[in-house]
């Protein structure tokens, strides 16, 4: 696959001092679907910011579809969808008019059955003549979203799509986000739940004031994911682990009074009963018993938590 | 996609006209009724008393001024609303975002609202014509200048609707600076009547230029000479023409 976004020692430095990106690195590939978490705050929203034309970098460059952001804006902003985190619309207007004109701005020629298309892919072709004032607030996301497909982009940035939207909306989102996937449109989306990074995305990143600290498959992700950590608290102290468990693969830890065991949950031997077996057989007595996942959310807090204690 | 993005233009333009004709009644009937206002007591009550200045009935003297005052009123409040408002709803997130310059932003919004400035000021003409005889002694220069003025003043607006932070800070300049300026600035008197030294002061006043030019191409005769009127519009043009230059340079107050 070829990348359609490049990003290069991207920083951004406010009049105040504050320092929103520290030097980051990105590539994109085309046709897949990133997901940028991180905290309010991080730079997810300065980094889209920049990388469409709202903000200005301090340092380093972006090049979107093989063209420098700055240097040559036209032919970099062609290729983007944006739709902001805020819902700006313009009140009075109807919804037709308003996605029909984002296309002109883009200097599209008009193309009345491209814009129903969109219309009737966001469910709004039936509110096509209504005024956005008159919409709720999920249909006036869609209009947002609307106009950013209106001009047919390459790549789709959706800042924070589904924040303060409704259960069904939101679930009515990704399926449009896998859709849009389908056509060939690079999606680059923001967002706080964790959920929807694991539900969507191709690649994961991860950043925190102003550093990307991880960018990693899904798919790698998911595998730390899809394991689970047994903690068996034993009755008395071991000194070392019993060689009748070798072939679980476990360790010590807590001073000889916990046994860690880790198992994949897709397995279809996960091993925990017969690994419990054995221990009754060996005599060896335990406390309790406790299991957990690391999410992706796991990895998010640890790696957040690391930065802050820094 | 070609050199210059005139569909860009195209749609801005159009997107503005129609926020104008969403609002045409009352966006055209104040204008007229000001001026009727305007007409019928400086007209009416002063022109009673005073007949003529230098050789032209008092009614049709302060026609050009009457033009000229709504034309300023109105093409900085478009002007500068036109771009505010995208900034205050943030809607201007999407005009940032497009594959458009600067030089086309500005073609468009001040073309719309010049369109509409010369729209009032030439319905206050026509209405003018239903008080008063007004003789045009230069038609092609009056309709220049009526453009000129509406780019001008469009210009400012613009700067204005940029600068601006609040609607307070929109309204400041014209309420305080503009209308006091125009109103001493021989709208409804000539410099001439003034005793010094009131009527050098005046000469300070950029906006007696402009108003007296406006007045010789109907006229052919203004407080100072059409050349100095002129170079004042000329200033005015490049002097806004380099603070929005400036501005998009340096994304004052649009760009984070």
């Amino acid at each position: 696959m070829a990348s359609i976004i490049e990003i290069e020692g991207l920083t951004k430095r406010y009049a105040s001092g504050f320092e929103a990106l520290k030097g980051v690195d990105l590539t994109i590939e085309e046709g897949e679907i990133f997901a940028l978490l991180g905290p309010n705050g991080a730079g997810k929203t300065t980094m889209i910011s920049i990388i469409c034309g709202i903000a200005r970098a301090t340092g380093g460059s972006v090049k979107v579809a093989g063209h420098d952001i700055v240097r040559d804006y036209r032919g970099a902003r062609d290729a983007i969808g944006l739709v902001p985190q805020e819902l700006s619309t313009d009140q009075f207007e109807r919804v037709i008019d308003t996605v029909t004109f984002s296309r002109g701005l883009f200097g599209k020629p008009r193309n009345p059955e491209h814009i129903e298309k969109v219309l009737r892919d966001l469910s709004l072709w039936d509110k096509r003549n209504a005024k956005i004032l008159e919409l709720s607030g999920g249909m006036k996301r869609r209009v947002m979203i609307a106009k950013a497909l209106s001009h047919e982009p390459r790549v789709l940035f959706l800042d924070e799509p589904t924040a303060g939207v409704d259960v069904e909306l939101r679930r009515d989102m990704w399926k449009l986000i896998g859709e849009l996937r389908q056509t060939g449109v690079t999606i680059i989306l923001t967002t706080h739940y964790i959920e929807e990074a694991e539900e969507m995305a191709d690649r994961v990143g991860v950043i925190n004031r102003g550093e990307l600290m991880l960018v990693e498959d899904k798919t790698a992700l998911m595998k730390k994911l899809g394991k689970k950590t047994l903690t068996v608290v034993l009755a008395e102290r071991l000194a070392a682990v019993p060689a009748e468990l070798a072939e679980w693969d476990v360790t010590l830890k807590g001073d000889g009074q916990e046994i860690e065991y880790i198992f994949d949950t897709q397995a279809e031997r996960t091993g925990v009963s017969s690994l419990l077996r054995r221990l009754g057989d060996l005599g060896i007595g335990y406390k309790d018993l406790n299991t957990a996942q690391s999410s992706l959310e796991d990895i998010f807090v640890s790696l957040v938590h690391q930065e802050k204690a820094a | 996609m070609s050199v210059v993005n005139l569909r860009a233009i195209a749609s801005i333009y159009r997107f503005e006209l129609h926020r104008f004709r969403r609002t045409l009644l009352t966006g055209l009937m104040v204008p007229v009724i000001t001026t009727t206002l305007y007409f019928v007591v400086f007209g009416g009550a002063i022109g009673s008393r005073m007949t003529e200045v230098d050789g032209i009935p008092y009614a049709a003297f302060i026609v050009p001024g009457l033009i000229m005052m709504a034309m300023f009123t109105e093409s900085i409040f478009n002007a500068s609303f036109g771009i505010y408002m995208p900034k205050f709803t943030g809607t201007i997130y999407e005009l940032l975002s497009a594959p458009v310059s600067a030089t086309e932003t500005i073609i468009a919004y001040v073309g719309a609202a010049a369109t509409k400035s010369l729209i009032i000021g030439t319905i206050i003409f026509l209405t003018a014509h239903l008080f008063v005889d007004v003789p045009v002694a230069h038609p092609f220069a009056m309709a220049g200048f009526m453009i000129l003025i509406a780019i001008s003043f469009c210009l400012f607006g613009f700067i204005l609707g940029i600068w601006a932070q609040s609607f307070e800070q929109l309204q400041v300049i014209p309420m305080l600076l503009i209308m006091p300026m125009t109103f001493l600035g021989g709208a409804f008197y000539s410099v001439q009547m003034l005793g010094e030294p009131w009527r050098t002061i005046t000469l300070f006043n950029p906006i007696v230029y402009l108003i007296s030019g406006f007045r010789w191409t109907f006229f052919g005769k203004g407080d100072v000479a059409i050349e100095f009127s002129l170079i004042f519009v000329a200033g005015m043009l490049t002097v806004c023409l380099g603070i929005i230059g400036w501005m998009f340079r340096t994304g004052y107050r649009l760009k984070k």
